[in-house]
């Protein structure tokens, strides 16, 4: 077996045992890279492979006198093209930010590099985050590994897609509403949105901040635990980033059950408009946990059913203040020619937006303009109250809630590219948990009849990502789909 | 409930948030954003009564305080290196104050 197809922890082990060395992985990535990037698409910037090499041939130089390795240490990693890499272009996947280099890295990036992994180059997204297909990229959509003709999900469909594809062993995602878990599911792969805080949010473009998180999309969920350990912790740079402790993210793994675990399966994710296939594949995941000592009841979430327009007033109007920096002065596109500086700021954002940003700031703007802010912005901001309750009462019950990712399975390129009110309505499942800062993973739990991935979503409590990992964990282990790999073609 | 943004209502809020919109998009964001508002409309009819708004996600709610002491930081060149236009380490932008 290529070494390509290795989850990051087995790749780890041959590394120590010495069976392979820093240069060959990247040989083999970038000889993967080059069969299957040209139908995929999952980067926008590639790294060079000269640079990548000479840094792997310098790690094998040094790693013949080090006793230990770091678990990152010539991992080959991609990363979303919007967190950013210090001299390595950021575009956000957006026309507005087409020439931007940033001169610093992102925390996460830093906290990776310092492991010495490799940055295997930065992948697509819908532009600023901003869209569940990758269709809103201004690079072009990326292509679902298993079905080319399909989406890969959305906004981190570039990197779900990567690291489906074995184009980089792990990657980092971003998820406003959904972005690291739905593309995650799409492609078969696992992703975990981490408590709000949990990570570092410098050198993340903003989208919404009050929501945005970054995250680990990877092959299977001990990778997930093993990017954790080096993602989470408290930041000085990110006033909003929590001063609490990161446990080992690998040490609940070790149970292999979830004995004395609760489970709570919430009645509004499974009524009308759940997908019978993704119904069944889920309602067979939770049998499988209850197999393996879980017990499961059902609980509630009553404001289930607001949650996407709650989550579509508060991400807009954040979004509509986030992305007036983009205004042809600091970075970025200028548009030229202009009468004046304001004929300026409309003529730059006008042609370095595309529609889908331009559609939600629109949004943001009229939810906070004067006249309708209490109606719309204040208002949701209070149901988004009710909906961070509805969370705070049913895990008085229980400890780990087990939901579908989607409501349907994955669907078509240009399916829903003309339908924004359609393509939102994606997120449904999705959302809640984005809402009340509550840590969220995905992973595989069946196909759909057309051979497409189906996933599952683990919610847990704030700060107790090692639950859910542990849920996870022993889930994968007691089935076979993280075993099936796209053939594509 | 339904709520009808017209082009108007679009050509104001397209303003607000300095954007141009040729006439095709502000026919179609009219149409849109009709549609989407109705659907978010949906948040009105839950009862918020003596509710307080989520305005913080972060622990513990407090403000986060730092000296204010001179670090290492970006330099100016690297500070207006992405910049469409600079000179002399500034970002050059058009004229806003007018001779009399």
């Amino acid at each position: 077996m290529s070494l390509v197809k290795w989850t990051l922890h087995e790749l780890q082990e041959r590394l120590t045992r010495g069976d392979v060395s820093a240069t060959e992985i990247v040989r083999a990535y970038f000889l993967r890279i080059g069969v299957v990037e040209p139908k995929v698409n999952a980067y926008i910037t590639l790294n060079e492979q000269e640079v990548v090499l000479s840094e792997a041939g310098a790690l094998d130089d040094a790693m013949k006198t080090w006793r230990k390795t770091m678990p990152m240490m010539a991992m080959p990693i991609a990363v979303k093209d919007n967190l950013c890499t210090e001299g390595v272009p950021t575009t956000g996947g957006s026309r507005i930010l087409k020439d931007f280099t940033p001169p610093y890295n992102a925390t996460v990036v830093d906290e990776l590099r310092a492991q010495r992994c490799f940055l295997m180059g930065k992948t697509n997204l819908d532009e600023f985050g901003m869209g569940s297909s990758t269709e809103h990229s201004a690079f072009g959509p990326s292509r679902n590994p298993w079905k080319l003709d399909y989406v890969p999900g959305g906004s981190s469909g570039g990197s779900a897609a990567a690291v489906a594809a074995d184009e980089c062993v792990a990657a980092l995602g971003t998820d406003t509403g959904g972005s690291i878990r739905q593309p995650a599911a799409c492609c078969g792969v696992v992703g975990l949105k981490p408590t709000y805080g949990r990570v570092s949010r410098y050198g993340l473009l903003a989208f919404a901040s009050s929501l945005d998180q970054i995250g680990p999309i990877t092959k299977d969920v001990r990778d997930a635990a093993l990017m954790m350990n080096v993602l989470a912790g408290h930041d000085p740079k990110d006033a909003t980033s929590a001063d609490v402790p990161a446990p080992d993210f690998t040490r609940s793994l070790k149970k292999k059950d979830v004995k004395h675990l609760k489970l709570g399966v919430p009645r509004e994710f499974f009524e009308e408009g759940l997908d019978p296939e993704v119904r069944d594949a889920v309602h067979a995941a939770v049998s499988v946990l209850e197999d393996l000592g879980g017990t499961t009841r059902e609980v509630s979430l009553p404001h289930t059913g607001v949650a996407v327009a709650t989550y579509y007033l508060v991400a807009t109007a954040e979004a509509s203040a986030n992305l007036a920096r983009y205004d042809g002065v600091k970075y970025g596109f200028r548009a030229r020619p202009y009468a004046d500086l304001a004929d300026m700021y409309r003529a730059t954002r006008q042609e370095g937006f595309g529609p889908e940003v331009k559609r939600r700031i629109m949004l943001g703007t009229y939810a906070l303009s004067s006249g309708y802010y209490d109606a719309y912005y204040a208002k949701a901001q209070a149901v988004r109250t009710l909906i961070r309750r509805d969370f705070d009462r049913a895990f008085q019950d229980v400890d780990v809630l087990v939901t579908p990712v989607m409501p349907t399975t994955v669907f078509r390129l240009g399916d829903r590219a003309d339908d924004p009110l359609q393509m939102y309505l994606s997120d449904l499942y999705t959302v809640s948990a984005s809402l009340a800062g509550v840590p969220a993973m995905s992973l595989p739990c069946g196909f759909s009849h057309r051979g497409l991935p189906i996933g599952m979503q683990l919610v847990g409590r704030p700060f107790e990502e090692d639950v859910m990992l542990r849920v996870g964990r022993a889930y994968e282990l007691a089935t076979d789909w993280r075993k099936q790999r796209p053939l594509i073609r | 409930m339904s709520t009808n943004v017209n082009r108007e209502d679009v050509e104001h809020v397209a303003e607000l948030a300095r954007l141009r919109l040729t006439p095709e998009e502000l026919e179609q964001f009219s149409v849109q954003l009709s549609r989407i508002l109705t659907y978010v409309e949906e948040v009105k009819a839950v009862d918020t009564t003596g509710v307080p708004a989520t305005t913080s996600m972060v622990a513990g709610d407090a403000n986060v305080w730092r000296e204010d002491e001179v670090r290492p930081s970006l330099s100016r060149e690297q500070a207006v290196g992405n910049a469409p236009e600079a000179a002399d380490g500034l970002f050059r932008v058009p004229r806003i104050i007018r001779d009399r």
